[in-house]
Formats: C-alpha cells, sequence, structure tokens
C-alpha cells in the first residue's frame, strides 16, 4: 500500500517535472483567449494610450499581430505596461507571454535571462540631435564641442568611445536626467544631445521649435530591438519569430491590409504559401493556416505598422533607413516561408 | 456762591478712533509695515508676487489653449487644457471601457453616499452607515468595478487607472492601514512580551523600509519567490504594500495618543468593573484617538498622496496616467507634459486640502468641552 502510494505520488510528480520542458504556452494562450503582452509604459510612437483610451503603437501592433496569428482578433491582447526593472522578471514569471518593449538583443541577455530573442522589429542606434544652423552631416563634425548626455547610460560610454578611437576632442555635459540634458541642450548650453535615435525624434517634436533641429543620419551604436520570449518553449519562439517574419514578407511581396483578399488569389508560389493557400505551414507551429492571412488583415505588413506609428504616416516621421527591407537599402531579410 | 462744578448732563457720543489707527492705511501699517524689517520683507514678498503670479496667470489663462484635436493646436506658449480635455476620461478612469463608466460613476456616488452621513455629525445612524461602508460598500464596489459576475462584463484590473485607481489605492490603504495600526499600537504596549516582541518587530521592519523597495518588492521579488504560473494581481500588491506600510506609522502615531492618557483613567475603568477589552474600547481609545487625531490625518494624507509612488511599478494612477498620456506622439509638443502636471497638482491639492480641512473641524467639535 505504501509503494503503491509512493508510486503514484512520483506518477503525479512527473508531469510537474516535465512542464519546463515542454512549456505550452500557446495552449495556455488559447485556454486563456488572449496574449499577454508587456510593452512600454508610454514611450512616443512605441506604446502609447491614445486619446480613445487604447494602446497603439510600433511595439503595440506587433503584439496585435501575434493575437491576430493565433485567434484572428486584434484585440485578443491584454497589455501589461512594464518599466526597466521589472520587465525580465514578468516574462520569467509567466506574468506576461511576450516582451515587445524596446529592449536590446545583447549577449548577456541572450545567454544569462533565461529569454531568447525572436528577431529585431527595429534597428536603432546612438545618434546625436543637433541644430539644423549648424549644418552637420556628420558626427565627426562635433570636433572640439560640447554634447549634452543623461549620466549613468552606455549612451555616455559610446559618446566617449566614438570621439576617443577617432582623436577627436569633445566636451561631456553630463545630467542625471534626461529631461535636463534636454532643456540645457534647448537653452543652447551644448552644440548638440546624444540618444537612441527613436528617442531623439520624439524629443525633437517635444521642442519648443522643432524645425530648428534635425536628426543625423550617423548612428554611432548598434541597438537592435526585438520581441523576447522564454527560452523554454521553442514552439511559442516559432510563433512570435514566424509572426515577425511574415510582416516582413508581406511587405516584400506587396501584400497590405488593403490588398491582402485579392493578394490571396495570386498564383505565385511564394505568396501562396505564405497566406496559407499552399501547404500546411500555419499547422507546423500550432496555428491554422490562414495565420498570415488573418495578421496582415488586421495590422498591415511592417512597412504599414511602421508608417502608421512611427514612421511617414506619423508625427515623428522617422525614416525608413536600415529599417527598410533589403530590396531598398535596409538590413530587414526575412527567411522564406517554405 | 456755589462752587461752579462742571457736571455733564448728558453722555457725549462715541468718537471714532483716532484716524491713524483705522482704514486700510492702519492696517497696512500695523501689519506688513511695523518694522523696517518687516516693511522690507513686505516689499520683497510683493516684488517676488509680481514677479511670479502674471506670467503664471500668463501661461494658465491668457496664451492657453482651450480647444484643439491634437499637437498642431498646441505649438504656442501657453498652456495647452486642450490635451487635458481631450485626455479628461483617461485621467479619471484610465482604460476603463468607455461603455462601462457608469460602474465607476455607481461606486463613485455610493460612496459619496457613505461617506456624507458619516461625516456630518448631524446625520443620525451612524452604526448603521459603518456596517454600510465597511461591509455592503466594498462588496458592491468590487463587483462594480471588476465585473465578471450578475451580467456584468470582466473589467481587468490592468484597465483601470487614474483617478479611480489613486482613490481605490487610497481608500483601501487607509481601510487596512488604521485598524491594523490600532491593533499594532496596542499590542506593542501589551504585557505579554511575545506580542509586544511581534508588534514592536513589525512596525520597526516597515518604518526601516522605504516605500519605493516596498512597492519594487511586491512588484519585482514576489513573482520569482510565487510558483510559475500563479500571479497575484499587481494593483492588489501595490495596495497590500502601501497598506501595511502604513499601518506601521499609524501605529506609531496612535501610540503616541496612548501614551498620553494618564493613567487615572486606567484606574478610574478598572475602579467601575470594566474588563480589559471594555476599558481599551470605551475608555482609553476614544480619548487616544481624538488626540491623534492631526497625527493620523497627517499620515492618511501622506499615504493619499504616496499613491502616486504606484507608477514606478507601472501601475496608472492619476499622476502616472498623465506621464503615459504626455507619451502620445498626437501631443508630442513643449507645453503638454506642464499642463499635465499643473492639472495633476490642482487635484492633489484639492483633495488634500478637503481632507486637512475637515480633520480641523472634527479636532475642534471633539475638542469642544474640554478647553485647554
Amino acid at each position: 500500500m505504501k509503494n503503491r502510494m509512493i508510486a503514484a505520488g512520483f506518477g503525479l510528480c512527473l508531469p510537474m517535472v516535465a512542464i519546463p520542458a515542454s512549456a505550452q504556452t500557446l495552449n495556455d494562450v488559447q485556454g486563456r483567449g488572449y496574449v499577454q503582452c508587456g510593452v512600454h509604459t508610454g514611450l512616443f510612437g512605441f506604446a502609447e494610450i491614445g486619446d480613445d483610451g487604447e494602446w497603439h503603437g510600433f511595439d503595440v501592433d506587433y503584439c496585435r499581430a501575434i493575437a491576430s496569428a493565433i485567434f484572428n482578433d486584434a484585440d485578443a491582447v491584454r497589455f501589461t505596461p512594464l518599466n526597466a526593472t521589472e520587465r525580465f522578471t514578468a516574462l520569467q514569471s509567466g506574468e506576461i507571454d511576450v516582451l515587445i518593449r524596446i529592449t536590446t538583443w545583447t549577449m548577456t541577455r541572450d545567454a544569462s535571462l533565461g529569454l531568447i530573442f525572436a528577431g529585431v522589429n527595429y534597428y536603432d542606434g546612438q545618434s546625436f540631435l543637433v541644430p539644423t544652423e549648424l549644418e552637420l552631416t556628420d558626427a565627426a563634425g562635433l570636433d572640439g564641442g560640447t554634447v549634452c548626455v543623461q549620466t549613468g547610460t552606455t549612451t555616455e560610454l559610446n559618446l566617449a568611445d566614438y570621439f576617443n578611437s577617432r582623436g577627436l576632442t569633445f566636451e561631456a555635459v553630463a545630467f542625471a536626467e534626461r529631461a535636463e540634458a534636454v532643456s540645457a541642450f534647448e537653452a543652447g548650453r551644448c552644440d548638440a544631445f546624444t540618444a537612441d535615435a527613436s528617442n531623439l525624434y520624439s524629443t525633437r517634436m517635444t521642442m519648443v521649435d522643432p524645425d530648428a533641429y534635425v536628426v543625423l543620419d550617423e548612428r554611432i551604436s548598434k541597438e537592435p530591438l526585438g520581441p523576447a520570449v522564454r527560452q523554454d518553449d521553442i514552439q511559442w519562439f516559432n510563433i512570435v519569430k514566424w509572426v515577425h517574419f511574415a510582416l516582413l514578407n508581406a511587405e516584400e511581396f506587396g501584400i497590405t491590409q488593403a490588398n491582402v483578399a485579392e493578394m490571396a488569389e495570386s498564383t505565385n508560389p511564394e505568396i501562396m504559401r505564405l497566406l496559407g493557400r499552399d501547404g500546411t505551414f500555419g499547422e507546423m507551429v500550432g496555428l491554422s493556416n490562414d495565420w498570415a492571412y488573418n495578421v496582415i488583415a488586421n495590422v498591415g505588413n511592417y512597412g504599414e505598422i511602421f508608417d502608421r506609428n512611427i514612421g511617414a504616416g506619423s508625427p515623428l516621421g522617422i525614416e525608413r533607413g536600415l529599417n527598410a527591407l533589403w530590396t531598398d537599402g535596409g538590413i530587414h531579410y526575412a527567411p522564406p516561408v517554405r | 456762591m456755589a462752587p461752579r462744578n462742571f457736571v455733564r448732563t448728558e453722555i457725549i457720543p462715541a468718537q471714532p478712533p483716532p484716524a491713524g489707527t483705522l482704514g486700510p492705511l492702519a492696517w497696512l501699517r500695523a501689519h506688513l509695515f511695523s518694522t523696517p524689517a518687516n516693511a522690507a520683507i513686505t516689499i520683497l514678498a510683493v516684488l517676488f508676487l509680481a514677479w511670479t503670479i502674471p506670467p503664471l496667470i500668463r501661461w494658465a489663462f491668457v496664451d492657453a489653449v482651450w480647444t484643439g484635436e491634437n499637437r498642431e493646436a498646441c505649438v504656442g506658449a501657453g498652456a495647452c487644457w486642450a490635451f487635458v480635455r481631450a485626455k479628461f476620461d483617461l485621467f479619471m478612469y484610465g482604460q476603463y471601457p468607455p461603455a462601462q463608466h457608469w460602474r465607476v460613476n455607481v461606486v463613485g456616488l455610493l460612496f459619496v453616499a457613505g461617506l456624507v452621513p458619516m461625516a456630518i455629525p448631524a446625520i443620525p445612524g451612524k452604526r448603521w452607515t459603518v456596517l454600510y461602508l465597511l461591509v455592503v460598500f466594498p462588496v458592491a464596489a468590487f463587483i462594480l468595478l471588476r465585473g465578471g459576475m450578475f451580467g456584468l462584463t470582466d473589467v481587468p484590473t490592468t484597465r483601470w487607472g487614474g483617478l479611480l485607481v489613486t482613490l481605490v489605492v487610497a481608500v483601501t490603504g487607509i481601510v487596512i492601514a488604521f485598524p491594523l495600526g490600532v491593533l499594532l499600537a496596542l499590542a506593542r504596549r501589551s504585557r505579554l512580551p511575545l506580542i509586544r516582541v511581534l508588534a514592536t518587530g513589525l512596525i520597526e521592519i516597515w518604518r526601516g523600509v522605504p516605500l519605493v523597495t516596498v512597492l519594487f518588492m511586491a512588484s519585482v521579488m514576489l513573482p520569482i519567490f510565487l510558483p510559475s504560473g500563479v500571479t497575484i494581481d499587481k494593483l492588489l500588491r501595490a495596495i497590500i504594500g502601501i497598506g501595511v506600510f502604513y499601518s506601521a506609522y499609524m501605529a506609531e502615531v496612535i501610540r503616541g495618543g496612548l501614551q498620553s492618557i494618564p493613567r487615572g483613567q486606567y484606574e478610574g475603568a478598572m475602579a467601575l468593573g470594566l474588563s480589559g477589552l471594555q476599558r481599551t474600547w470605551l475608555v482609553v481609545l476614544p480619548q487616544a484617538l481624538t488626540i491623534s487625531i492631526p497625527g493620523i490625518v497627517n499620515t492618511i494624507i501622506a499615504l493619499f498622496k504616496d499613491t502616486s509612488l504606484v507608477l514606478i511599478i507601472a501601475l496608472y494612477d492619476l499622476l502616472g496616467m498623465i506621464q503615459s498620456a504626455t507619451n502620445d506622439s498626437n501631443w508630442a509638443v513643449a507645453q503638454v507634459p506642464a499642463s499635465g502636471y499643473a492639472f495633476a497638482a490642482v487635484i492633489y491639492w484639492a483633495l488634500c486640502f478637503s481632507m486637512s480641512r475637515y480633520s480641523l473641524f472634527i479636532e475642534r467639535r471633539r475638542a469642544a468641552g474640554r478647553p485647554r
């Protein structure tokens, strides 16, 4: 009797032990009926609460794309706003299913935090905001000048590395708060203000005279931002990764939110495979075969998401630059659906 | 001939006081220019006001923008009240679905319906009001706000925000902190060493940690300790953190009141044959709490304002919601943050100031029979 109980105990324990190895995030999400998505607490263009009280933004639309792939419903998402310190804990503890919060993909994070990056949805990099009247074309033109910077960030290190490695001189004016650095720059205390480029565009918008400033094209650091998931669930990782690739592929093939129904009739084999007219690619990752069709129909392709939230169609007006497709001079290059 | 003494036959009418002691000029001289130092301070203060007030008025009213759809309207130098108007619902309800706003309004009305009879001494039936406020109202408020039963749509706490969250955190925090504080204060004065040591330990631990740390523990550390998949609502974590944290402060304030009760009161109560519980409940606590009113209200106001700290754990209370709303690219323009913060300041001030006025009223009323 006792032995049998022990055996039963082991039997009960086995599935519990097995959970981490085959964590079924997709099952959990489908059972729950919505995706839990960790986003920024409020960042121009990337995650913002609009006048209608709903979340909008580049990262937010990625959450909606994932929800569309699973439920064909862009609103089947619960957004969990997270700040920088709690974002990884929230992912590790299962409070969220996917973290899409302008998070830079670095080796430390990949290797030691129990998470895995499912691609790069925005190539960011440190740059400079300078007065238009200086007519600078690159950061080297700031030789001998002063630069306002927020202290205690990698931004400050990148700045020193850049100038020192080129034998240029500069004077850094460091501020504890970003807002202080910006107002000092605006008051003419420095020749330039440095931060990540996506940040500089929104900073420029909040200045009293935005037209008097320009963001330099040069990038002095690499900041690849992307969605992250827990590393114990390859199926879920594949879903997030392939939603990203589907958005890129759709733009490459010219499939938009408006013409997706029409494109579904296309005889181009690549488009047929992507939109689920050919093969069973959706089923391979546990979704329906029209997963990508639903994504495009609900949120549009990568280019549309970009334009609507941070690009030409938004107040921020960020240029595609590195974030253009490889066919347009950028570095976004998605593997084929095959 | 009789001496001709001067005797008035009628009373002379009252004369006005000397010209120098009456009227606005005299008031000015007495209050503002009584000494050279006072005169200098007055002049400096007037200059300071003249230097700061007109630009403020110009910013807040003259140059202000009252209507507009987006950032284009607010590129000027005045406050952007159009932003506050566009986001007003967001500041009040957060992301609570607009079709369900009536539920929040009903909860607000229910709260006022309990608070008014509670706050006005002339209205009878306090016992029932307390029962309503402590039992009926919380249950009704929870069902209405959270939904998911009785045909009400489910509204997860992640969609609550703005003034709603500020008030929920503050009211629940006070409801936790006050009774817990009274218990801790009594326990700390207990004759039983175990209870005394436990209470002292709790109070000192919670007082020795900054509130920000408590909130961070609740939001970052707690999920790590919990088994995978088990999550406790973030709002609930914050409320419990704030409530317990402030109960320690409350306990010390009330302990101050308890210590000021003379020994004779206890002895008198004993002589009347009251039990220990009756002594505390009928004789000691009413006096101690009356004495502690300024300290208690001070703690409550501090608690109310500290609810804004929940924004660091990404809960959108009033301040967090305003801060987040300033990150809307449709409203990305220089005047928006200042306008939002000014709005927050006005609301916080109005609420805290009314609390402080009410506490003064209660203090005067309670002290009426005991002139000092």
